[in-house]
């Protein structure tokens, strides 16, 4: 079958390398690629990357939507207490437009 | 977890859990497995499961119990046949009778 | 000496069979795709084959190699790694590919918390450790003691920068170029670069 690739967004990326973001911490019952460990963080953008399927739509084959992906660099002295490393270790991970808002 | 963090999303998100020391002893996949590996890949080859999320959403979908106590190819196997089954590219019912004939001629020394 | 009578043959040492309900299936499903014509036994013995000539030490360690002779390579690596490691006859079209730069100051290391992404079209198949619970659980927490685990003891001054491979990107790392090989052919550096080192786990080999 086919199926259309909705451009749900606006063409431009909603952020810049360097923008202060948070990822979303809602529940979220389908198949989705946020972590745990990064709901509810706020970090950095560090690099916009390019559109990909939306995991949550194209978890069945068969809704596809492009979304807009971001590599965010977290610190790893937030995410874990006690962390044992340098103050300036981080953590990149990559998400997804629809699970950031501006911080 | 951070002291804070949201529940897993499920029995396949580990990043932060306490666990032992990784276990770096390697071996070479079982032929078993490597039909596995490849079956899924011409399975995206040929536009049964187009996108990766299709088979992490099947293995996603086993349940805790069972998703701890497959290995990482059995957990391939069952999120194959769940997305095969869902295509309506074989029963439940013709897997069962295919498993049972494989298994009577091995035994048969077929 | 007595003989067993056995009901079957004893197992081939070279393809072992299936034990578990699940292994079972996933031959049994593998018979019934061929036999509903989604592919043919020909096809998956060739895509066995396919997956099976890549291996770190002809893929990514060429590619890293050449990156450390050739300032031009590494730039354009770093900028459009896709196109980069086909220039060297890897496949990029089934990944999005990125490569991370170790620098003296910053290590990086790769992970997929939550199942098991790699760069298989440069390093092949993972490791068992790369998709253990255990590697998944701990590198992005305490990734200087999983290091330390495979022997790489970093200096103070030296960030550690996790990659979680959550999306269809896939990561290899760029390990620094060891001490004491100027001058070094790229076929005799390449085969300094690890497996290991392009995951991040440790730096590469010393000569």
């Amino acid at each position: 079958m086919t199926a259309p690739e909705a451009r749900e967004n606006h063409p431009l990326p909603r952020f810049r390398v360097g923008d202060r973001v948070q990822i979303d911490a809602r529940d979220e019952a389908q198949h989705h690629r946020v972590p745990a460990y990064a709901k509810g963080q706020i970090g950095t953008i560090a690099k916009v990357c390019g559109e990909h399927e939306e995991p949550e739509r194209i978890a069945f084959g068969t809704q596809h939507a492009l979304r807009r992906l971001y590599r965010v660099r977290l610190h790893q002295t937030d995410l874990w207490p006690g962390y044992d490393g340098l103050s300036a270790d981080t953590l990149d991970i990559d998400i997804f437009d629809h699970w950031l808002r501006p911080a | 977890m951070s002291a804070d963090s949201a529940d897993r999303i499920g029995p396949h998100d580990l990043g932060g859990l306490a666990a032992g020391p990784v276990e770096r002893a390697e071996h070479d996949p079982a032929y078993w497995e490597s039909q596995v590996d490849a079956m899924v890949m011409l399975m995206r080859d040929k536009g049964v499961m187009i996108d990766p999320a299709q088979l992490r959403r099947g293995i996603e979908s086993l349940g805790p119990d069972v998703y701890e106590k497959l290995s990482y190819y059995e957990r391939w196997a069952a999120s194959a046949a769940l997305n095969a089954i869902e295509q309506g590219l074989v029963t439940q019912v013709e897997l069962d009778a295919r498993i049972e004939a494989m298994r009577r001629a091995r035994d048969d020394g077929a | 000496m007595s003989h067993d009578h056995p009901h079957r043959h004893p197992p081939q040492v070279d393809h072992p069979e299936p034990t578990s309900h699940y292994e079972w299936l996933g031959v049994a499903l593998n018979d019934l795709l061929i036999e509903t014509g989604l592919y043919t036994a020909d096809e998956l013995r060739e895509k066995i084959t396919e997956v099976e000539a890549v291996e770190p030490s002809t893929h990514g360690a060429r590619v890293v190699a050449r990156a450390w002779v050739d300032e031009d390579y590494r730039a354009r690596l770093l900028t459009d790694a896709n196109t980069a490691v086909e220039e060297l006859g890897s496949d990029s079209a089934a990944t999005d590919l990125t490569v991370l730069e170790n620098t003296p100051r910053i290590h990086n290391v790769v992970v997929c918390t939550l199942c098991s992404c790699y760069p298989r079209t440069l390093l092949g198949r993972p490791p068992t450790w790369y998709k253990s619970g255990a590697y998944r659980s701990r590198l992005v927490r305490e990734p200087r003691t999983v290091l330390s685990e495979f022997g790489t003891m970093l200096p103070d001054d030296v960030q550690v920068r996790v990659h979680d491979s959550t999306a269809e990107l896939r990561y290899l790392v760029l390990p620094l170029r060891p001490y004491g090989t100027d001058g070094w052919t790229e076929e005799r550096l390449a085969e300094l670069v690890t497996r290991d080192s392009m995951i991040g786990v440790t730096t590469a080999s010393t000569p």
